[in-house]
């Protein structure tokens, strides 16, 4: 690991790209985006370079799951606040799935802010991209802030990006959808801000001087019933972001309104902001208050599980189907994280990865759908199968990834979280266990909606996917399979995160029944 | 049995030997070139499949050449295996192959790693040796369908995952091969998905399919918390330690599994519309080898189930159940498919029956599971050819005297029948009877139901298939104007003329000199060997009530005087609940799907109205009270900025009061 400061590259390259697409000529449209996919690409292969040199052996050394490419700057040196950033396993995957996401997004939004038919006034294209951009940094920077401050900084700012790219490129009732999103996201990061500020008191009154920082701030010892208000303040932030029944309502409508790649970072990236917070901030922070509220989580978890999946079925829009069905998704990564096990949590942060492939392939795939026939109502088509054999054929994997099927990505994260939940809490896992019908009903209804049965008059002249597109959507189809038949580089770089975590939060995987089944099968 | 298994440091071998009674192998590392490189009988077809998927219109030309030698490549690769287990000594034939650690997290270590014992090998030859039959007999069924080279891959990748499903060495990886089996016959069956009814039935299996996979998939879980791993042999080895309530939910869980894939009552429904596929599809995958999948999976966990009699009552329960459930619906059906369709429901009931049974089943289930597989297929290929020459006509009542019109087709479809039927001497009397036996053999009034129930439906099965056989090729024509019946192809032929070779010689084989059972033994447990007695009752009665069941459809359907009309008569109470599947699809439909519909039609109500509804009043109320500050209100974001800033003062200038 060298000392180039990579994680401050993989900020400032997009942040500053974003400025010098903002700042070209109004007319330079294809510049402008030639130019955000190559600076996407830039950050892709900073992000490609810290994963390879990720030194995942550091669990042998005692160090399990430290912090690598770490930095430490004060900035407002008064009230302890730095920049401070730096990434452990976790944090790491989730940085390389975003970097992954964004140039997909561009290359599949090539087209999406030139107005939509109900929203067809021309809008600055430029624009568009130099928020995808802005929004990239501070994607980069929320997950690599070890500073609590820093990020709640990016926290908030992520804010300002998608409310744009939703209130004035969206389509339908955008400014409601946005002003929604806004004031939800404003309201939980108030909370949570009152609880970032409570542990910085904290920090001052035990160690004489007050800090931000992360890891200074784990090693606190919080009284009970503080813990608990502000485990609360951080969570009900975070219950908002996931989104987390019952706080998920501005989800579908920001997804319905948004354009499909606004959907893709929403969902895939922004989303994940909210269960990767659970996971840094509310356990590792407070662990007491976070086994305190183990099972009104637990219940909200099983609840947007099997909720959000029953609404989803009777969704008639396909991207607010598609968002109701990460409602459901979420309630298995916030179940693995709260069931305290390795495979639990191992689960959930591989989930996070996984969700972001599956379910951008599939918003990416209803917005070709969208583009071409204009209408995100599921009635509206019927037959694409036959005239479009690869944008169908892409769309399949994508939906069969959401419904966790063996031998594709989603199947080892969701397995990992059950199996993880089971152990510790049977019967929560058999509930969470019901999900996979219900997966199968709300994805392949759609499926047979959408693409198969007779022609539909409006479908028969769709062309199938341009070679753009079809660039746009193989790297996610491919990904999709290679980590479904081979999860272990990713397992190999949060599994020792996720030991830190669990040595956090005080926590063994229970043991089994029979122990001498387990050596032997160990040995094997 | 297990009283001396306390100790964890105890030989394995030795526990293993006290487990089992004599005679398992013990399993040890894969080696030689064959058994080294075993992964190449799955990556053979997958990539197969993968060269037609990708390579799209470029290789209708020869794609389906391609996915036939895939095909007979694992075949050959399989033959090869074979002859090598062959060469160990019994005890030594359970070979253990490890690719790669599939998914490391904390103790749960799951690889991805293949076994090569009897068992398995003897699914590999079935699944490639009619699997390339059916490839081949495809090559001219599917000629004229402008998407033959989308069939070819599907077929590939069916064949990939259940190799993968039978050659799995843990449950976690043969999940994968399981329901890429439930993926492959998802795409078959709606492989004409422009039909909505192609469409909806693939829905359908894979949706039920689910609900047994729902079984298994907490099955898995049961078993890492009890065992802490998920692979065969360790848990096969400590079975009997874990608590006996938890093995059996366990047994009850893979076997609700089990009924998913196999088509078992209560998750059969959804078979008899999975005949929409293609006929290759219906005789490869919906009778010969994945509805099979079940009775392989409970052979398999045989050591679990052998300590878990409650669970094998169970199966024994569900098994005769299906068989008479799917024999009644055979006998009621018009379309030669749906006919053939409740019969595979029947005889797949049959094996579950058998390996309910214990280690005096499982070699007979899985022996009439070979057999089925030979001779179901070959009369799913003569359907196939019957309405291939009819216009795709599959209405048994505008057939008729079709055995001048094609003479191959008859000759093979008629052995395959005297094979299902029992028929001395051909396969089925063989495994079917040491079924009948079995059962009988259990003793006590289990006994007697059980094989009451397994005589009843071979006179059941006598029934159907004499009706089927007599309506298609024997009595007068009724053929629709335009039919020119003709004989198919040599393509298609050729393996129906293989497949009823098999049907004739295969019981034999396998039966007589107690060869299978011998063979299998290493992996399910020695059972005493009993002559084969085909003048014991059981078989006596079973070939009575066979020429009973013959008899009756000749008078109805086959001889010269019996007329059967050409469209169905209103037929009796029983009859028309059997047309109509006696009920399996009106039960769901009232239990699950209609209020599932109202379910989720009132989620999204209660969401829209409720809790969104909450949120936005909540919302209103506070921007009306809040009406003076609606300055506040700008939009600019970075007034919203500062209104943040100064409520954070506020609250650090709480927090200060409070705290400090």
């Amino acid at each position: 690991m060298s000392d180039f400061p990579w994680l401050t590259a993989a900020i400032a390259v997009p942040a500053v790209g974003s400025a010098v697409v903002a700042a070209l000529p109004q007319a330079r449209e294809e510049l402008a985006k030639r130019l955000t996919f190559v600076l996407t690409l830039v950050v892709l292969a900073i992000t490609l370079v810290m994963t390879v040199t990720f030194d995942t052996g550091s669990a042998r050394e005692g160090t399990a799951g430290a912090l690598q490419f770490a930095e430490v700057h004060d900035w407002i040196p008064a009230f302890g606040i730095h920049y401070a950033v730096g990434v452990d396993g976790i944090a790491m995957v989730l940085i390389l799935m975003s970097a992954i996401l964004v140039p997909v997004v561009v290359l599949a939004a090539w087209n999406e802010a030139e107005g939509t038919p109900d929203n067809p006034a021309k809008r600055s294209v430029k624009a568009y991209f130099a928020l995808i951009l802005l929004l990239e940094a501070m994607m980069v920077g929320v997950f690599a802030a070890t500073d609590v401050f820093l990020f709640y900084v990016f926290f908030e700012a992520m804010l300002i990006p998608v409310y744009f790219m939703i209130g004035s490129y969206g389509t339908g009732k955008r400014q409601y959808a946005a002003v929604k999103f806004l004031l939800y996201s404003l309201f939980g990061g108030l909370l949570m801000l009152v609880s970032v500020i409570g542990v910085y008191v904290l920090s001052a009154r035990q160690t004489g001087e007050g800090t931000f920082l992360w890891e200074d701030l784990t090693k606190l010892t919080i009284a009970d019933g503080t813990a608990r208000w502000l485990f609360l303040g951080f969570f009900i932030a975070f219950a908002i972001k996931a989104p987390m029944w019952p706080f998920h309502t501005w989800l579908p409508d920001a997804a319905g309104s948004a354009r499909p790649g606004t959907a893709v970072l929403l969902v895939g990236v922004l989303d994940k902001v909210g269960t990767y917070g659970m996971l840094r901030f509310c356990l590792e922070l407070f662990p007491g208050a976070a086994h305190w509220f183990t099972w009104p989580v637990l219940i909200l978890s099983l609840v947007s599980i099997v909720y959000g999946a029953v609404v989803a079925i009777g969704q008639t829009d396909m991207l607010r189907l598609i968002a109701y069905t990460s409602v459901s998704h979420f309630g298995f990564i916030t179940l693995g994280i709260w069931a305290m096990t390795s495979q639990g949590q191992s689960g959930a942060s591989l989930y996070m990865v996984n969700h972001g492939f599956a379910t951008g392939a599939l918003f990416i795939g209803a917005g070709f759908l969208i583009a071409r026939r204009g209408s995100p109502l599921i009635s509206d088509y019927g037959g694409v199968q036959k005239v479009a054999p690869v944008l169908a054929g892409t769309f399949l994997v994508a939906s069969l990834a959401g419904v966790a099927l063996p031998g594709l990505n989603s199947f080892v994260s969701e397995f990992l979280v059950l199996i993880g939940t089971y152990t510790r809490y049977p019967v929560s896992a058999i509930i969470a266990t019901t999900g996979i019908i219900l997966a199968a009903v709300y994805i392949l209804w759609m499926y047979q909606r959408l693409m198969t049965g007779p022609i539909q008059p409006k479908v028969e002249g769709m062309r199938d996917l341009n070679l753009r597109e079809k660039w746009a959507v193989a790297p996610l189809v491919a990904l999709i399979i290679a980590f479904g038949v081979y999860p272990k580089p990713l397992l190999d770089i949060i599994n020792p995160a996720v030991g830190r975590t669990m040595e956090q939060v005080d926590m063994k995987d229970p043991a089994p029944a029979v122990p001498a089944a387990a050596e032997q099968g160990a040995h094997e | 049995m297990t009283g001396t298994l306390t100790s964890a440091a105890a030989p394995l071998a030795g526990s293993f030997g006290n487990l089992a009674g004599a005679g398992l192998a013990e399993t040890t590392a894969a080696t030689g070139a064959v058994h080294g490189n075993a992964w190449l009988m799955v990556a053979f077809p997958l990539l197969g499949a993968a060269v037609l998927l990708l390579g799209g219109r470029r290789t209708s030309g020869w794609g389906h050449y391609l996915a036939v030698a895939m095909s007979l490549a694992s075949f050959v690769w399989g033959v090869l295996s074979f002859f090598q287990l062959l060469g160990f000594a019994p005890e030594e034939r359970s070979r253990d192959l490890h690719i790669f650690s599939w998914i490391p997290v904390g103790s749960l270590r799951i690889d991805f790693g293949l076994l090569l014992d009897p068992l398995s090998l003897t699914f590999v030859l079935l699944i490639t040796g009619v699997g390339s039959l059916i490839h081949i007999y495809s090559i001219g069924y599917m000629a004229h369908d402008p998407e033959r080279r989308r069939f070819f891959a599907y077929l590939n990748l069916f064949v990939a995952a259940m190799l993968l499903l039978v050659l799995a060495n843990n449950y976690a990886l043969l999940y994968v091969g399981w329901e890429g089996v439930g993926l492959a016959s998802y795409l078959l069956i709606g492989f004409w998905q422009y039909k909505n009814s192609a469409a909806v039935a693939a829905k359908k299996a894979f949706i039920v399919n689910r609900v047994g996979d729902f079984g298994l998939s907490v099955g898995i879980m049961i078993m890492f918390a009890t065992f802490g791993t998920v692979a065969f042999t360790p848990i096969f080895e400590h079975a009997a330690e874990g608590a006996q309530g938890w093995v059996t939910t366990i047994a009850l869980l893979l076997l609700l599994g089990a009924c998913g894939k196999s088509a078992q009552l209560p998750l059969q429904s959804w078979l008899l519309d999975a005949m929409e596929g293609p006929t290759p599809v219906s005789a490869l995958i919906h009778a010969a080898t994945m509805v099979t999948a079940g009775v392989y999976l409970i052979t398999r966990s045989g050591p679990i189930f052998d300590v878990a009699p409650e669970a094998q009552l169970v199966v024994t329960i569900v098994g005769a159940a299906t068989l008479l459930f799917g024999a009644i619906i055979g006998c009621a059906k018009d379309d030669i498919k749906k006919a053939l369709a409740g019969s595979t429901m029947s005889q797949i009931g049959y094996m579950h029956l058998a390996a309910g049974l214990g280690p005096i089943g499982y070699a007979a289930a899985i022996a009439h599971l070979l057999t089925h597989g030979f001779f179901k297929a070959g009369l799913f290929l003569g359907a196939g050819s019957v309405m291939h020459g009819m216009n795709d006509q599959v209405d048994m009542r505008k057939y008729g005297a079709l055995r001048k019109a094609m003479p191959i087709t008859f000759a093979t479809f008629g052995l395959g029948y005297l094979a299902i039927i029992g028929f001395p001497g051909l396969a089925g009397w063989f495994t079917k009877d040491a079924i009948i036996e079995a059962a009988f053999a259990k003793g006590g009034t289990t006994g007697l139901v059980l094989g009451g129930a397994a005589l009843l439906g071979a006179g059941l099965t006598a029934f159907y298939m004499s009706r089927v056989m007599f309506m298609t090729f024997f009595g007068t024509k009724r053929w629709d104007d335009g039919a020119h019946p003709h004989e198919s192809p040599a393509s298609m032929t050729g393996p129906m003329v293989l497949l009823a070779i098999g049907s004739v010689f295969g019981g034999a084989f396998l039966v007589l000199g107690h060869r299978f059972a011998d063979f299998l033994a290493p992996v399910v447990g020695e059972q005493e060997a009993h002559a084969f007695n085909p003048l014991a009752p059981a078989s006596v009665a079973t070939f009575v009530l066979m020429v009973l069941g013959v008899s009756i459809a000749w008078l109805r359907y086959g001889r010269e005087r019996a007329t059967v009309p050409r469209t169905a008569p209103k037929g009796s109470f029983v009859t028309v609940a059997a047309r109509k599947d006696l009920y399996g699809d009106a039960i769901n439909e009232g239990l699950l799907m209609r209020p599932g519909q109202w379910l989720a039609r009132v989620s999204v109500f209660v969401d829209n109205r409720g809790i969104d509804g909450i949120v936005r009043s909540l919302a209103a109320a506070v921007g009306g009270s809040s009406g003076r500050l609606r300055r506040v209100q700008t939009g600019y974001v970075r007034s919203y900025a500062l209104s943040m800033f100064f409520g954070a003062a506020i609250v650090v200038a709480a927090l200060l009061v409070v705290r400090l």
